[in-house]
């Protein structure tokens, strides 16, 4: 076998398929966020927290109501984004007048109480869930051994990124989004229900938060802390690749997903700081980030 | 929510025959009262212009009778119906259309995206092989940014967009501000020419001799108020009192 700068390819390709893996749910969570961020300028805190959710809705639907995990990667992202619009329309909506600041303060708030209900009522040791059966076991690929479900992960989040993005830049509900992020007065001025869409908006946001919710629970143990430990670093992704862009959130995604992973087989002591660095390096230089429009 | 108020006595009452009816329209930005009590009337297949200096509130009255003004009082009736408390959607569902003095173009839309946008609110409006009969420009640059267009080319596109809504009253801000004489006169023809299928117009301008080219009545707003109304007709005669109400 062949070794890089001494380096076992078991151990390279191991660590990039991890990285591809983290940078599938940080382009997923990213998306999200930037989505949200774009047309109603609330920097979502409740994010990881909804997150989470996503998997307990899954871990509920499956030991309560024996409802499987290929339903549930429908359903859990379903009823967690109706809990986002109920708070959008009750709560967030108030806010839209007012700084930034305020919108912050609220899903941070958010989040708090959401992670300690669940904590309340789950504990923190976190839940089981178990891969499905189609997707147990793995394929050896000659270089690296590649377990079914992670490889199932990366393209359930590639397929909804790029659907997304699809939706988004291509079609004409993704123009009325992108317009109504630009001058929502105007877009209202022709006709558009603007206010709906926003809600809309939000719930769709919080939706593919909670199908990474969902696509994370059978890797993941199921913990109410799942979402706080995962939220800060897809906030760094989300302020590399620029707030609001979308093709940003995706790329920038998998591509820190990658260069942690790269981090930990060269220098496994930076793993943990290393998109932190780039944040930095990419604020120096390009303030509004990778693929962001300097306002 | 604009709070609505009934205008009592008789004299106030919308015109009958009118397609729009302003009546005693009052307007703030916050705590700035900046309309006072605006009165004027459009049938239908008129275009009027709000003639005015800087600052006399013309825009503040199209985005009053729009309804993105926030806070307005007063009365406007539209095609028969009270639109004071409407919210902007509501009022451009009853064929509305806004053009605005930045014309509104979406940097992040493509010019077939920013043209298809505005809804369909009603049967009439032009096709789309209509719109690029009044400016073929845009046919040519249906691909690029909507932003990278020239000036020009971006007031057609602004017009453009919403003769396709089927609106039946246009309200165009400013749209020769800044454009070069050709332009001018190309957008000139086309108000010409839609006046002509049936449109109605309410045109804010600085350019009075613009205004005296297409109109059919002009209204003086001064301080939020019209202050005067000199019919298209009678314009010569009132050169020197215009001249002094502009400030020209």
């Amino acid at each position: 076998m062949f070794e890089l700068l001494g380096i076992p390819p078991q151990a390279l390709f191991g660590q990039l398929l991890l990285g591809l893996i983290n940078g599938s749910f940080y382009a997923l969570l990213s998306l999200g966020l930037a989505i949200i961020f774009g047309l109603l300028n609330i920097i979502n805190f409740t994010h990881g927290a909804q997150y989470m959710m996503g998997a307990f809705v899954a871990w509920m639907l499956l030991n309560y109501l024996g409802i499987n995990y290929w339903a549930a990667l429908f359903v859990a992202p379903v009823i967690v984004g109706i809990t986002g619009v109920i708070i959008e329309r009750l709560l967030i909506s108030r806010l839209y007048h007012l700084d930034h600041l305020y919108g912050l303060l609220l899903t941070f708030g958010l989040a708090l109480i959401i992670q300690g209900l669940f904590r309340n009522y789950y504990g923190i040791s976190g839940l089981p869930y178990q891969i499905p059966g189609v997707l147990s076991g793995g394929q050896n690929l000659g270089f690296m051994f590649l377990p079914n479900y992670r490889g199932w992960v990366i393209v359930a989040s590639l397929i909804v990124c790029l659907a997304t993005w699809f939706i988004i830049e291509k079609t004409r509900l993704g123009a009325y989004l992108r317009a109504a992020t630009e001058n929502p007065t105007l877009v209202g001025a022709f006709g558009i229900n603007v206010p709906r869409m926003v809600t809309l908006t939000y719930g769709f946001g919080v939706a593919l938060a909670a199908f990474a919710g969902v696509l994370a629970a059978p890797i993941y143990a199921v913990n109410p802390n799942m979402g706080a430990d995962l939220i800060i670093v897809v906030f760094a992704v989300v302020v590399i690749g620029g707030m609001g862009s979308i093709l940003g959130s995706i790329v920038t995604g998998f591509g820190l997903g990658l260069i942690e992973g790269l981090t930990r087989v060269f220098y496994p002591e930076g793993s943990a700081v290393v998109i932190f660095v780039v944040m930095a390096i990419v604020l120096l230089v390009k303030p509004a980030g990778l693929f962001g429009r300097a306002a | 929510m604009p709070e609505t108020e009934t205008v009592e006595h008789a004299s106030s009452a919308a015109s009958p025959g009118a397609l729009l009816s302003v009546r005693n329209l009052q307007g703030w930005y916050g705590e700035s009262h900046v309309l006072h009590g605006i009165d004027f009337d459009v049938r239908e297949g008129e275009v009027v212009t709000l003639l005015g200096r800087n600052g006399a509130g013309k825009t503040t009255t199209l985005l009053a009778i729009m309804g993105i003004l926030a806070k307005r009082k007063g009365s406007i009736t539209f095609d028969g119906r009270e639109t004071i408390a409407l919210p902007a959607r509501a009022i451009a569902r009853a064929g509305i259309a806004f053009c605005p003095e930045e014309r509104g173009i979406f940097a992040s839309l493509s010019v077939e995206e920013n043209l298809m946008l505005p809804p369909r609110v009603r049967e009439g409006g032009l096709t789309v092989e209509q719109v690029f009969e009044l400016f073929p420009n845009l046919r040519e640059r249906l691909s690029s940014q909507g932003t990278k267009l020239s000036g020009g080319e971006q007031q057609m596109l602004a017009i453009g967009r919403i003769l396709r809504t089927g609106a039946k009253l246009l309200l165009l801000d400013e749209p020769t501000e800044g454009l070069a004489p050709v332009i001018v006169q190309q957008i000139g023809h086309t108000i010409a020419r839609l006046k002509r299928e049936g449109f109605t117009i309410v045109l804010v301008e600085q350019n009075f001799r613009f205004a005296a080219s297409v109109a059919d009545r002009h209204y003086v707003v001064e301080q939020g108020r019209v202050i005067d109304t000199i019919p298209n007709s009678e314009l010569d005669a009132n050169v020197e009192k215009l001249h002094g109400y502009l400030g020209v």
